[in-house]
């Protein structure tokens, strides 16, 4: 049978705010235990919770960034459950009436195909804190650090028919909040995490199959495995004649397995209700008109201007768009030697496998934009070939300066005097008299193969550094004639 | 100097008076109460906590303050809080055993604004635990008794509040009100107590019972005292997203406004089926007497009323189950001896923990939430809340003030209603209403039957409360019942 799969994405994105959603404590990653943990935090009695408004611009920078309705006035409510690490026994959210209603996000996948992808809603929260279980014989430690970061959670569509999609579409989220500057992104330290709702169905059937859901899946990586695994796991045990239950499952990555934590039976009754130490929260026309004027040139609306103004296909300017940061160097380099395609070429040719190769993002390159653009005026003046820039580039790379000091302290400047450039072929083709007479004697079809190995004769006698256009044409020219 | 021994018979009012004219000072004052409770508390039971050296330092600071010119009205002036606001350094227990050990590391904004008013605090007073009561009989630390008759409760749940104002240990102390638990307990001890517009007293540092109806406000032997510290205790806190950000008025500005041309209306429901003969009798003297001071009577309806306990019962445990989450055993107060697991430390610190009616509660509000049960009851019962928020709406459109009994019966014997807590529950009938509108609510002594205090109440529109204390003033300005003490107090 033909299976197809249908996958729902919840994203937890951790705002970056200053302080906590509803304490004045920082949110600062890293803290020694409980030292960003004020009365609020602890869930002190008698203490109260106050929003940060930052929060809920944050919310509507995403809302309106996503094309969504932005409610007119939501309600925090709370989702009563008990936890060590949640001090109130409650968390505060939103239910009913979340801050962000039905936007969307379109996807690019690597064919250069694009996809919409719903979202049901975001609503903001509060994280709760940690529990550690090392280092206390055989207690446990609770850290409250992290219990009131903001949270905007982040809820799609079940319009996802792929781990490859899935994928996609964590990388588009991530690549928004960081465009809009309301989220690190940072999964490893667990600001972006992302619980994926997974079940699959007979091809053509309309009704969805019974979803399993894997919690906290904190790479992009485990994120295709994790969903890939379960696809497997569902299908499986459907073919075997079994049913899939409604779940929660944890991925472990060592294993590349799935495994059930607790069944929809066991979960909890969260008793959801209006939180009553909060007033609604009413978001006036003039406050979004502000915030929408403040929103940054967003990923989407990038790809298409570089698609539009520079002529990149839609998977370049796609790629180049994926991240803040990888469009600004990109911009930056084709401001320096205003060719963008050949800029487009460098910077995810040479410049993204040297990025991937040392393990460095962008911002860590050890060539700037301005050096690479610099380079790339040098090929486009003919004073280097594209071969010896990868020379150049490399020098760069290792800290050797501009890509001028570079050419010029290696002597890597291209030959472009015609005299020399014959005078030194004259000299080739002596020394290779024996396949200058065999290239006269051949058909045109052979000669074609021929001509190469004295062009490479020809680059490797100049080291490299005659211009290869000339040497085509004069080579001929002395070969023909 | 004054005599010591007569001290405690003195309103703020006139403390006020007796350390501006150095008559005595706040150190003098504060030695002769310390001494009056500790001799008389223990048959009332009254205090849970007494900080007598915090009291005597902070009496000596509020000497030292006059001394440097300062004035105000409550600098020096002796007073107490309910064990549920938050004190710095000292024992919050919230009448309950699984705060036994609670230190607050905090005052709440009520503590500290009236710290820095210069009142000096004498301790911390009993209540039903976690306020959940109207006899103070639910308290971890014992029922409180009735200065007027010994056998007999004070009300609650600021019991402990009441008894020691009305038997002149303290000439006010602070109290909170989510369902009558100022004005019953106000009503049963002769005494007047104020419960503000929802808002207008910080709930921060207020260990919560029903967030959306807890409200603080104070308990004196007069009107004028209300006044004073209610100036106090008002006011917006950015603390509290539920606080509102309008200024106070100067309640005692306009305690002498003549009544001429009050309308005030008596709703019929409020004298039905259900109110003591005697106790109707006595608050249609307390109408008879306005009159006189130049008000106009208009009956009025509040339909919806017979419906207020029933939602006040689903609304609060609602609320109350999800503000005593928190109490689990982890991070503060009472836990479990040798818990096996995470569970057992929850299951058996919060069973041993809480009382039974705070249980009784937990239970009943986690039910109205539940899946399946949170539109039959949760929902249905806001919106009751605001149906009864509309009866007054209309009301008030009518009338200035509204008038009837703070309750249907006078002080019962202790134990009386223990077996039975929804007669209990029904003694909140004429006070709730006011908690689920957030309008405030006054009672004022009214007279005595057998020897027992009768309140009567007054309620008025959204941040009257000046209102409200110019009334009861007034009335006690040809009235004397609040200047009646117990025998033997």
């Amino acid at each position: 049978m033909q299976w197809e799969t249908v996958i729902g994405l919840e994203i937890h994105a951790q705002l970056s705010t200053q302080s906590k959603i509803f304490s004045g404590s920082a949110t600062t990653f890293g803290a020694e235990p409980n030292t960003q943990a004020s009365l609020v935090d602890l869930g002190m009695p008698g203490t109260l919770p106050v929003l940060n408004a930052e929060a809920v611009r944050m919310a509507c920078k995403f809302g309106l960034a996503i094309d969504a309705e932005i409610a007119e006035k939501n309600v925090f409510a709370r989702k009563n459950y008990f936890y060590p690490d949640l001090p109130k026994g409650y968390q505060t959210s939103q239910m009913d009436h979340p801050i962000v209603g039905k936007g969307h996000l379109d996807i690019t996948l690597e064919d250069g195909t694009t996809r919409r992808i719903g979202i049901t809603r975001a609503h903001l929260e509060e994280d709760a804190g940690k529990s550690l279980h090392e280092d206390f014989h055989g207690m446990s430690g609770i850290d409250l650090n992290r219990a009131g970061t903001p949270l905007l959670e982040i809820v799609s569509e079940p319009d996802i028919r792929s781990a490859k999609e899935a994928v996609a579409y964590v990388k588009a989220i991530h690549a928004l909040v960081r465009y809009l500057g309301i989220c690190d992104g940072n999964m490893a330290e667990g600001s972006l995490r992302c619980d994926c709702n997974v079940s699959v169905r007979p091809k053509g059937q309309e009704a969805f199959g019974t979803r399993a859901e894997i919690k906290n899946v904190n790479s992009f990586r485990f994120i295709e495995k994790a969903i890939n695994h379960e696809v497997r796991r569902q299908i499986e045990l459907i073919e075997d004649g079994g049913t899939v239950v409604q779940e929660t499952r944890l991925y472990d990555p060592n294993t590349d397995q799935t495994k059930a934590m607790r069944s929809k039976e066991e979960a909890n009754d969260y008793r959801y209700f209006p939180c009553p130490d909060l007033l609604p929260v009413v978001i006036e026309q003039s406050f979004l008109d502000e915030v929408r004027a403040s929103l940054p040139e967003l990923p989407g609306q990038k790809r298409e201007r570089f698609e539009r103004e520079f002529g990149l296909s839609t998977y370049d300017a796609s790629v180049l768009s994926a991240s803040r940061e990888m469009a600004d160097y990109f911009e930056q380099v084709n401001a320096t030697c205003s060719d963008a395609k050949l800029a487009a070429n460098w910077v995810m040719g040479e410049l993204s496998s040297l990025l991937n190769k040392e393990g460095l993002d962008i911002e860590q390159s050890p060539v700037s934009a301005e050096q690479l653009g610099g380079m790339i005026l040098r090929i486009k003046d003919n004073t280097i070939s594209g071969k010896i820039a990868k020379m150049v580039f490399e020098a760069m790379a290792a800290g050797e300066g501009s890509a001028d000091a570079i050419i010029e302290k290696k002597g890597l400047k291209q030959v472009t005097d015609a005299g020399a450039i014959e005078k030194m072929l004259d000299e080739v083709l002596a020394a290779n008299a024996e396949q200058v007479e065999q290239y006269r004697a051949s058909d045109e079809a052979k000669r074609g193969k021929m001509f190469g190995f004295f062009v490479g004769q020809a680059m490797k006698a100049s080291k490299g550094k005659a211009n290869p256009g000339q040497v085509n044409e004069l080579l001929k020219k002395k070969l023909e004639g | 100097m004054m005599d010591a021994s007569d001290m405690h018979q003195l309103t703020l009012t006139q403390i006020a008076r007796g350390l501006a004219d150095k008559a005595f000072s706040a150190e003098e004052l504060t030695h002769a109460l310390l001494a009056r409770i500790e001799r008389l508390d223990p048959q009332l039971n009254s205090f849970i906590t007494l900080t007598p050296e915090q009291a005597l330092a902070q009496a000596r600071a509020a000497d030292a303050r006059r001394a440097d010119g300062e004035t105000g009205a409550l600098l020096g002036a002796p007073i107490a809080h309910k064990d549920l606001f938050c004190t710095e350094g000292v024992l919050t227990t919230c009448g309950s055993k699984i705060l036994h050990n609670f230190v607050s590391p905090y005052d709440a904004t009520v503590v500290e604004q009236l710290a820095s008013a210069g009142a000096v605090s004498l301790g911390k007073l009993n209540m039903d635990e976690f306020a959940m009561g109207s006899a103070n009989e639910s308290s971890h630390y014992g029922p409180v008794k009735n200065p007027w008759d010994l056998t007999r409760v004070p009300g609650g749940s600021s019991g402990g509040s009441a008894a020691a104002v009305a038997a002149r240990l303290i000439p006010a102390a602070t109290g909170t009100d989510t369902g009558g638990s100022i004005r019953q307990p106000a009503a049963l001890t002769g005494l007047t107590g104020i419960k503000p517009t929802y808002g207008r007293v910080s709930r921060w540092g207020m260990i919560a019972y029903a967030s959306s109806l807890d409200q603080g406000g104070p308990l004196a032997r007069t009107a004028e005292d209300c006044a004073l510290m209610l100036g106090a205790m008002a006011g917006f806190d950015p603390k509290d997203s539920t606080s509102v950000d309008q200024p106070v008025d100067d309640y005692l500005a306009t305690l002498n406004k003549p009544l001429t041309g009050l309308r005030i209306g008596l709703p019929k429901e409020y004298f039905g089926e259900g109110l003591d003969g005697a106790i109707a009798e006595k608050v249609l003297a307390v109408v008879e007497e306005l009159k006189t001071l130049g008000a106009t009577i208009k009956d009025i309806s509040l339909p919806n009323m017979q419906h207020a306990i029933p939602a006040y019962y689903v609304i609060a445990p609602a609320e109350a189950s999800s503000n005593l989450s928190r109490f689990d055993g982890v991070r503060f107060g009472y836990r479990c001896e040798n818990p096996a697991d995470l569970t057992d430390l929850y299951k058996r610190s919060r069973a041993e923990g809480f009382g039974d009616e705070v249980k009784r509660r937990i239970m009943v509000g986690t039910y109205a939430l539940s899946a399946g049960y949170y539109d039959a009851y949760y929902l249905k019962a806001q919106r009751i809340r605001r149906l009864i928020k509309s009866d007054f709406v209309s009301a008030f459109e009518e009338v200035d003030l509204i008038l009837g009994p703070t309750t249907p019966n006078l002080a019962w014997k202790l134990g009386e209603k223990n077996a039975d807590p929804v007669s209990a529950y029904l003694e909140d009938i004429y006070t709730i209403t006011a908690n689920l509108a957030g309008i405030p609510g006054l009672s004022m002594p009214a007279g005595f039957i057998d020897g027992l205090p009768v309140g009567v109440q007054l309620l008025a529109p959204y941040f009257q409360e000046g209102r409200l204390l110019n009334v009861a003033h007034q009335y006690q300005q040809v009235t004397d019942w609040h200047l009646r003490a117990p025998a033997g107090f």
